[in-house]
């Protein structure tokens, strides 16, 4: 009978653990939800996790004003569905509120501002949990951390000062201040995500599927798709092509993929064959420096 | 360091490119038959090539990608020799590069048609019997690297006492380098034997011994035509064949409630359900089960899988527990079958620990201890005594220093409901916690209650 127990079974049944440990341990948590695939996955399990009943956290989506509007519109359309509360804080009010410098340049990235929407959205809720869908595979950095990562009252992430984490026992007592990130899904690959995503029939926005779009190109050579949000000069050549995206975040710094995937069979297909990892092909952020991930998180980064 | 270039005959970049960029292996594609897991450790100093040997094993089963592959042979350029440091695979924070060294327990994924690797590299050095130990709580093989030219050193008896004592049930003794002894089948079977000593005075068992070179590939994944006289499994094949038992099926039947769902709604009014996961052994529909540490008799009512009801479940699957009887029922309380043996219930608690944190363990501190989804206070009431890491000895001690492991007394507020650590490793474990930081301090390992003081008998009669 076990023996019908096989790798998704096992990943899936480690995350609902973890989420009920969340519900279990923490007074105030929230999951935090992008509309990307990892997140809406995160859903998933939680409802595997709490239904019949209501789940013991609200979504939180930190809203860079870079958004698709695709995806916003499958957030709300999803929580409407669920019948779950739904907390959009935005950066544009953050920028306002604490004077920032808003991105700037050709491509301006809200991701490191984020950050701040994210701190004051945690003191505004009294959040002392909030799970992510950060995955280990995804870059260096994350492969290090717990998935009950303590950061300080400053969100930040100390590599150094790490909690061990044993068996299954997971350590969220903090102390006043302090809050946890949770990352239910840290041992699965982007592979396991889309071989789930495949199993659970999980919907997702259809931007993750192959469709005609403008874009223009980078001088990396990456495709960014043309939205208000960028600054277009006469030089940039401007293309039309059959595209989709790997990663859903902002428009100004995730680069689509040339692909014919139209199913998450074909997605999948392509991602056995693909030879450029999830984050290399698709984040303009990630390639600045080697350590760009893990200098974010100590700012208290996702 | 760890240089790579024999394995691909030539050095040039064209070449290696084209030898390493074919398509990754997949799971799916094997969907007849259903592919686990198996999690690992790989355990050796920083000179016994441990970093290198997974880097092999990621790098030849096509796990590295080639943006990645980039950045490492960028990485590399920095290095005297200019040649790919398979190494800078694992150690992925700045402080580590910089310094050549690894702090924390990394975990590396990679998978072939058979099966899903999780692997926890544990670094080599002041703070390894933590990490160590934190990897290995959830491992299900440990690869121990010997270094050809040295044998079994103190270092390996330290990972072996650490194997022994968190019940990894599989042991790869990987001789390595064996590049560097000519390839030599008489000092793999010296210190094979060697090694078999060691492990009997520890009494581990299902040990597989490997001879290999994890910088030229020999025998990591593919078989070695320099040591014809090996007969066995490359690494990979065994780890990819290694039957994993699902002892925790066939032991004792255990439930731990992590959360209570009580919709409260109009349609479910009355619903009331324990949520968590079966930790070991299967449960039915109609099963007489107790209530502990309270010791109240019941009967499952029903067993929700995913809203759907099912008559049977088994470890480790997650699930809705009802019972028939309405008993007040929290989280960290413990749900037993009634036919089959029971568990611990005490406060008294005889345990193998590992102290993990800089300020010392002294008997009296007080601490509190997380027993999966069960919090109580406990204060230190006995060290019974250290045990050497290198030879083994019981000694005295009067206070526990980081990294020690020991055997100890705690006395604790409420009973824990619980089985020897040998018997169930998933209701045997705890983990302490310091009361006033809420670090976590020290793994615990529970040994066997004397039957005088196991609570459990008072109601079992």
């Amino acid at each position: 009978m076990s023996k019908n127990f096989d790798y998704l079974d096992h990943l899936e049944a480690q995350a609902i653990h973890i989420l009920r440990e969340v519900a279990g341990q923490f007074e105030r948590p929230a999951l935090l939800f992008s509309g990307g695939k990892d997140s809406i996955t995160l859903v998933k399990l939680a409802e595997k996790a709490f239904r019949p009943g209501k789940f013991p956290f609200p979504l939180v989506h930190i809203d860079t004003g870079h958004n698709f509007q695709e995806v916003l519109e499958f957030r709300d359309r999803l929580a409407a569905q669920l019948g779950e509360r739904l907390i959009v804080r935005k950066v544009e009010d953050t920028i306002r509120r604490q004077r920032l410098k808003d991105g700037s340049g050709k491509f301006p990235s809200r991701n490191a501002l984020q950050t701040n929407t994210l701190l004051e959205t945690i003191e505004e809720f009294e959040f002392d949990a909030c799970i992510g869908g950060a995955r280990r595979d995804e870059e260096k950095a994350r492969a290090k951390e717990r998935i009950f990562s303590i950061r300080d009252e400053f969100g930040a992430w100390d590599p150094k000062r790490q909690r061990p984490e044993l068996w299954d026992t997971y350590n969220g007592s903090i102390r006043k201040g302090e809050n946890v990130r949770v990352f239910p899904i840290s041992n699965w690959t982007e592979l396991d995500v889309w071989n789930y995503i495949r199993r659970e029939k999980i919907e997702l926005p259809n931007i993750y599927f192959s469709h005609a779009r403008d874009c223009v190109v980078t001088p990396g050579g990456q495709l960014l798709a043309i939205t208000e949000h960028i600054r277009l000069d006469p030089e940039d050549e401007i293309t039309n092509r059959e595209v989709r995206f790997r990663t859903v975040g902002d428009a100004t710094c995730t680069a689509a993929v040339e692909s014919p995937a139209t199913t998450v069979e074909d997605i999948i297909q392509e991602i056995i064959e693909t030879k450029i990892s999830e984050r290399g092909a698709t984040r303009l952020d990630d390639r600045m420096s080697e350590a760009a991930m893990e200098d974010r998180k100590k700012n208290g980064y996702f | 360091m760890s240089v790579f270039h024999s394995a691909y005959g030539s050095p040039n970049k064209e070449t290696k490119s084209n030898v390493l960029i074919t398509h990754n292996s997949s799971l799916i594609t094997h969907n007849s038959q259903k592919v686990n897991i198996l999690k690992f450790i790989t355990a050796g100093s920083v000179d016994d090539g441990k970093s290198t040997l997974i880097g092999r094993l990621l790098f030849d089963s096509k796990a590295v990608s080639h943006d990645i592959l980039h950045t490492l042979e960028r990485q590399s350029k920095n290095k005297p020799d200019g040649e790919l440091d398979l190494s800078l695979l694992t150690d992925g924070l700045r402080a580590e590069r910089e310094q050549g060294i690894t702090i924390d327990v990394a975990y590396k994924y990679f998978n072939t048609p058979r099966r899903k690797f999780i692997i926890a590299d544990a670094p080599g050095h002041v703070q390894y019997t933590r990490n160590m130990v934190t990897g290995a709580s959830n491992a299900d093989l440990a690869i121990i690297l010997i270094d050809a030219r040295h044998g079994v050193v103190e270092q390996t008896h330290r990972h072996s006492l650490v194997a022994s004592l968190v019940g990894i049930p599989h042991i790869v003794a990987a001789v390595n380098k064996m590049d560097l002894v000519n390839y030599d089948e008489e000092v793999f079977y010296r210190i094979a034997a060697d090694y078999q000593k060691l492990a009997q005075k520890l009494g581990l068992q299902e040990i597989t011994f490997i001879p290999m070179s994890a910088l030229a590939g020999d025998n990591v994944v593919t078989l070695s035509e320099k040591m014809p006289w090996y007969t066995g499994k490359t690494l990979l094949e065994h780890l990819e064949t290694v039957e994993i038992s699902e002892t925790s099926e066939e032991i004792a039947p255990r439930f731990q409630v992590q959360y209570v769902i009580r919709p409260r709604t109009e349609e479910l009014h009355d619903y009331r359900g324990y949520a968590g996961a079966l930790r070991s052994g299967t449960f039915r529909k109609g099963d007489r089960v107790v209530v502990l540490p309270a010791g109240i008799e019941s009967t499952i009512k029903a067993i929700e899988v995913n809203q759907q009801e099912v008559e049977e479940a088994f470890a480790p699957q997650p699930v809705v527990l009802h019972l028939e009887d309405d008993i007040d029922i929290s989280r960290g309380d413990t749900i037993v079958r009634l036919d089959s043996p029971q568990p611990a219930v005490t406060q008294d608690l005889d345990l193998d620990v590992c102290w993990m944190s800089e300020r010392p363990l002294y008997p009296g501190d007080r601490l509190l201890v997380r027993h999966n989804a069960a919090t109580v206070k406990a204060i230190v009431k006995e060290i019974y005594h250290r045990v050497d890491v290198h030879t083994f000895e019981e000694q005295e001690a009067e206070q526990l220093k980081l990294n020690d492991i020991a055997y100890i007394r705690l006395r604790t507020a409420k009973p824990l409901v619980f089985d020897s650590y040998k018997q169930n490793r998933s209701t045997g474990g705890l983990i302490l916690v310091n009361d006033n930081t809420f670090d976590t301090v020290g793994a615990g390992m529970l040994h066997e209650v004397p039957v005088t003081e196991n609570l459990q008998q008072d109601f079992a009669i």
